[in-house]
């Protein structure tokens, strides 16, 4: 037999598949792996404002919120997936059901309709000092904020403030754990893992935009014009 | 512990190649079925696998094992449809129909139509690309066995495809 028929055969074996619906049967299999409590970590695709984010949570609640950019990079969910199949567990699959309610809190808080979010977080992915100081960042309310100092003290360690920075930049679910509400002690936004501009623009959603940064007028104009 | 890829990626990647597999295997109305039975006790053992090496072979194993089960089960006829009466029928009366069917794009059905261990052996060699010793084992032959079953299987698909 000649190569080419085997490569026809190959290939005939391959288009097969192509007579029943692959996406159906893939949607079908999602919902089968649930039922049979195989699905450990569901994630979806979700869109906002600031651009296309990744939402991951398994039967304990939200797991990962992967923003739009994180440090200055695109998202890249091929390496969120694969760091949630290796850190919790390796039955990732999509299931954007499953994150329903999730999507829709995140939809509402973006329309200011929204002040308080009541799905579930799994905490797992933070770990030490970083657990103690989300935990306390999870308790700043709505248009409101507080200092790294002032978390950290809360934590229990009122030195560790660059720690309270490091571990607000390792949230696994910011805006559900709203680390953008911890701000510098001056009162100027600081750092964020969505970047800078995201944390500014989430305090003004908030009204929480201290006044006096809100009043700088140059820095805001030379803002604009870069736009 | 080995370090392997969410199973959505198994999914995207190698989904097409199992239904594929599965199709030509139990025909296109019972491969859906075959399919989800073969994801479920795929993600089921996912976690336990030593090592994320060769994914898409380790699937169609199990997708050929599941096949297999099916055929056994017997509970419908193993063939897909049309094509089983034509190639078993006159040889001279079906060229132009296993021609057409090919034509068609339809060589699959042909391919489920070899008997049992020819059509197992063709599609683990040319869908899994898997060695003639890993098929021998598969099908609880030898590698020699497994070669000529492959051999068998191709000349009388090249008989009817020339």
């Amino acid at each position: 037999m000649s190569t080419t028929s085997e490569e026809k055969i190959r290939r005939a074996i391959r288009d097969a598949g192509g007579v029943v619906d692959l996406e159906r049967a893939k949607r079908e299999f999602s919902a089968r792996a649930e039922d049979e409590g195989l699905l450990e970590v569901a994630y979806a695709s979700v869109d906002s404002p600031f651009g296309e984010m990744l939402l991951a949570a398994t039967d304990r609640g939200v797991v990962k919120l992967a923003l739009p950019t994180h440090a200055g990079r695109e998202l890249k969910p091929d390496l969120v997936l694969t760091e949630l199949a290796t850190a919790v567990s390796p039955r990732v699959l999509e299931a954007p059901a499953k994150l329903d309610p999730a999507r829709r809190e995140l939809d509402l808080y973006f329309e200011g309709k929204l002040k308080r979010f009541g799905v579930p977080v799994d905490w797992r992915l933070a770990k030490g000092f970083t657990d103690k100081v989300l935990h306390q960042v999870a308790r700043i309310p709505y248009g409101r904020t507080l200092s790294y100092g002032e978390v950290a003290a809360k934590a229990g360690n009122p030195r560790a403030f660059r720690a309270a920075g490091t571990a607000c930049g390792a949230n696994p679910v910011p805006l559900i754990v709203p680390c953008h509400r911890v701000v510098q002690a001056s009162g100027d936004p600081g750092n964020y893992g969505g970047g800078p501009e995201m944390k500014r623009a989430l305090l003004e959603l908030e009204g929480s935009l201290p006044a006096s940064l809100d009043a700088r007028a140059p820095r805001r104009r030379s803002r604009g014009a870069t736009r | 512990m080995a370090t392997l890829p969410p199973f959505q990626q198994l999914l995207d990647e190698h989904g097409r190649d199992v239904l594929g597999f599965l199709v030509a295997s139990v025909g296109p109305s019972d491969a859906e079925d075959i399919f989800q039975e073969t994801l479920i006790a795929a993600l089921r053992s996912y976690p336990t696998l030593k090592h994320a090496r060769n994914l898409r072979s380790w699937l169609l194993t199990i997708a050929h094992r599941k096949a297999i089960d099916h055929h056994r089960a017997g509970s419908r006829r193993p063939l897909p449809s049309g094509a089983a009466e034509e190639v078993g029928g006159e040889r001279g009366a079906l060229d132009g129909a296993i021609e057409a069917a090919a034509n068609k794009g339809e060589l699959w059905r042909l391919v489920g139509a070899l008997p049992t261990k020819q059509r197992s052996a063709v599609l683990l060699r040319f869908a899994g690309d898997m060695s003639y010793s890993r098929i021998g084992e598969l099908l609880d032959s030898s590698a020699d066995a497994a070669r000529r079953n492959v051999h068998e299987g191709l000349r009388r698909l090249r008989g009817e495809l020339a």
